[in-house]
């Protein structure tokens, strides 16, 4: 695995995780993306093992959504490649969105559908035989149960959440993306939130996530990676690193404190 | 294997056309403001060319199918603003959707929508303007053309969309593209009236440019979806 | 004229130079000589097109002296043809392989077929003004030339509001595959339909319908113009191609200072 640590925070940064399993969760090879001639991701290279939690953090306009989307095979590389549950996104885009959920700090729901409307339309659309039956479990998990047949128009950001939350697991995702998906939730669906992502854990599934809440993202992730201006600054054990190590990484210093002259490693 | 995936392509076909028909029709507004704005359309140019028996004929395919068109382009324009912030289109492109897929459900779902508008005013039409319109061959003349415009208009409003270049752009990309459809469209419909010895196969000629443009088109769109 | 980015004899052309010291001298002396070469020849070739025109082809019989605005008019109209079909090949081939070259090779190709169109439209309008006694007429023929163009005044519309973004290339891209659908139906338009606009004089596949001094000075008008529509290409693609790669420089050094500088960086 690649620990870019830097040597001054080698002994508290836990060396690789333990038995790697079978699959990759996620792997990046040198990857760019860029819009226009000025590059957001700047060659990234990391891997993950399958079944582990990874919380991604970074200022704003680092890259953390570009990246999120490049998984989830929306954009596409620039140059370099990218894995996510074993599946290159470019080459094998059609395989990844079947093996990928998403849910993003926008719900982006069909309002005029009603909730159980809007699962069973994406359970069609991942060929998903028993969609009702999903969707009524589904709605009973993220305690949408008794609003199934209202129209999403009529929710609030927290349900809108949920049902997102829901749409983003139907398919039972080897790997679950997850974009600041805690951004102006009540505390009963961050509860939700973070009981989903331990259920996952337990099950060996792989997480990826983002998020401005450094504690939270701390408790949640296994592993860490931090983004800064489009380049990996950290890549490492979540447990290495607290708030105040984070936001010194935001403002390009190393996690152990700043070094004689100000300079970085 | 084929065969499952054709048959998954078909259930998300479907699926899409559904789910598009069952969100217009539940927001009765764009239905509202479409069929009036054919209706007006319809009024205004028997008032403007102060219509005698004589004129109908020649003037009324044409205000036909200027009516048709403003109703599109009315139809087509809530697409362009559902999906302005293209975070439903997102979330949708991310399940194992085939692109081409998508688009023609869309151009289906618009066809459809266009269809109930143009079922609606053609009656009225007959009456307005006292013409025959009322013929078996009116059908595949208003579908193609139908057609030919929801496809086009389906496939650079998604691209003005995806490239944020809407208002000015979108009118100037789609106007020299419509404009066959809708000469092929009128010629063809005078021809109900006034047949001419040896004039060319319009409804032919509508039927080319769909199935050509809608290929394409579904190829493309993943271009034109993409990041 | 000479290229401003000398580029290092290897690659291919390099290794055909090592191999076969004639041909390397040859292209060596191409590559340094070869545009004011082509400026030349077409600057000669505009000469005695020039005379052809207005000298050597005989006047028409019923037209008189305008017709002679057909030895501009004709090349310039096949020529934008050809231009978007370029158009067509560079989107296409631009949306399989990703490369950037492609994309401004139909870029250049629209920004001329655009301008050699434009001056097809004026040259018909006055031609058709001088004969028929009008500026315009919507025939199938002029209508379809008139879509054409517009077709591809929206393709620039949409580059330039788009800048030099990838998501802007492959929009413009489908724009240019799309849009060509229209240039077949255009071309065919007076074969198709009665048109006021006169029949193809050269149909291809079919028997000539000029005289063969008419058809001699067309020729060399022909060649002239598609020698002028070589050099604008590769100059505009040159420009282009600097231009973008001055682009991705200056913000390669703009990036690495703000690295160097750790502004939120390493």
């Amino acid at each position: 695995m690649n620990a870019q640590t830097l040597p001054i925070d080698a002994a508290r940064a836990t060396a690789t995780p333990s038995a790697a399993p079978l699959a990759e969760g996620m792997r990046l090879a040198g990857l760019v993306k860029a819009f226009d001639a000025r590059p957001v991701l700047r060659g990234l290279t990391y891997t993950l093992p399958a079944g582990r939690t990874l919380v991604i953090f970074g200022p704003n306009g680092a890259g953390k959504t570009t990246l999120l989307r490049t998984l989830a095979t929306l954009a596409r590389p620039t140059a370099g490649r990218a894995w996510v549950a074993g599946c290159d996104v470019a080459e094998e885009a059609g395989e990844a969105r079947r093996r990928v959920g998403y849910v993003g700090h926008q719900p982006h729901i069909y309002e005029d559908l009603t909730a159980r409307e809007n699962l069973l339309f994406f359970a069609r659309m991942y060929g998903l035989r028993d969609g009702a039956a999903r969707a009524d479990a589904l709605l009973a998990r993220v305690g949408l149960s008794r609003r199934a047949n209202d129209r999403v128009r009529a929710f609030s950001r927290g349900q809108a959440q949920r049902l997102a939350l829901a749409r983003g697991v139907i398919h039972e995702p080897a790997a679950l993306l997850l974009d600041e998906p805690d951004t102006g939730l009540d505390q009963e669906a961050l509860a939700l939130l973070e009981r989903l992502v331990a259920e996952r854990r337990e099950r060996g599934q792989t997480t990826i996530l983002t998020t401005h809440h450094l504690e939270r993202g701390l408790r949640l992730g296994d592993e860490a990676l931090t983004l800064v201006r489009g380049r990996i600054a950290y890549a490492g054990a979540a447990s290495a690193l607290d708030v105040a190590a984070v936001e010194r990484l935001y403002a390009g210093q190393p996690i152990g404190g700043r070094l004689e002259g100000g300079a970085t490693c | 294997m084929l065969n499952d995936g054709v048959r998954l392509a078909w259930t998300q076909f479907w699926a899409i056309v559904w789910k598009d028909l069952r969100a217009e029709a539940r927001t009765r507004q764009a239905w509202m403001s479409m069929g009036l704005f054919a209706l007006l359309t319809l009024v205004v140019f028997n008032f403007a060319f102060d219509l005698r028996v004589t004129n109908q004929a020649t003037v009324g395919p044409g205000a036909l199918w200027i009516a048709f068109i403003f109703a599109s382009i009315l139809g087509l324009a809530r697409n362009i603003t559902a999906e302005q912030d293209r975070g439903p289109m997102d979330r949708l492109l991310m399940t194992p959707v085939d692109r081409s897929v998508v688009y023609l459900a869309k151009v289906v779902g618009n066809v459809i929508v266009i269809s109930v508008i143009e079922t609606v005013a053609l009656p009225i039409f007959a009456l307005l303007y006292n013409l025959p319109i009322l013929q078996p061959m009116i059908a595949p003349i208003t579908l193609l053309g139908t057609v030919g415009v929801a496809a086009v208009g389906t496939q650079f409003a998604a691209l003005a969309a995806n490239t944020r270049a809407r208002e000015l752009l979108t009118p100037l990309l789609i106007f020299p593209l419509i404009v066959p459809v809708v000469i092929g469209a009128v010629r063809a419909t005078e021809a109900l009236f006034t047949p001419i010895h040896g004039d060319a196969p319009w409804l032919g000629l509508l039927a080319a440019f769909d199935v050509i443009f809608l290929s394409i088109s579904a190829v493309t769109f993943q271009f034109v979806v993409e990041e | 004229m000479q290229s401003a980015i000398q580029k290092p004899a290897n690659g291919r052309l390099g290794g055909i130079a090592r191999r076969a010291p004639a041909l390397g001298v040859a292209l060596g002396w191409l590559r340094r000589y070869g545009e004011l070469a082509l400026l030349g020849v077409t600057t000669l070739a505009m000469l005695l097109t020039i005379w052809a025109a207005f000298v050597y082809a005989p006047t028409e019989l019923i037209e008189g002296p305008v017709q002679r605005i057909f030895y501009v008019h004709v090349p310039l109209a096949w020529i934008s043809y050809l231009a978007f079909f370029f158009v067509l090949l560079g989107s296409v081939v631009y949306l399989w392989r990703r490369d950037e070259r492609w994309d401004t090779f139909a870029r250049v190709n629209a920004e001329i077929g655009v301008v050699f169109t434009t001056l097809v439209l004026i040259s018909g309008s006055l031609w058709g003004r001088a004969f028929w006694g009008a500026w315009w007429v919507w025939d199938e023929r002029l209508t379809t030339s008139l879509l054409m163009w517009f077709i591809y005044v929206g393709y620039l519309a949409l580059r330039s509001y788009t800048g030099r973004t990838a998501q802007g290339a492959r929009a413009a891209a489908v724009v240019g595959i799309l849009g060509f659908v229209v240039t077949p139906i255009n071309y065919m338009s007076v074969k198709w339909w009665r048109t006021l606009h006169p029949d193809q004089v050269l149909p291809l596949g079919g028997t000539p319908q000029l005289p063969a001094s008419m058809i001699v000075a067309l020729m060399i008008s022909l060649a002239a113009f598609t020698l002028l529509y070589a050099l604008l290409t590769i100059e505009v693609y040159k420009l282009e191609r600097a231009q973008a790669e001055a682009e991705r420089l200056r913000i390669q050094v703009e990036l690495a200072g703000q690295d160097a500088m750790g502004i939120g960086g390493e």
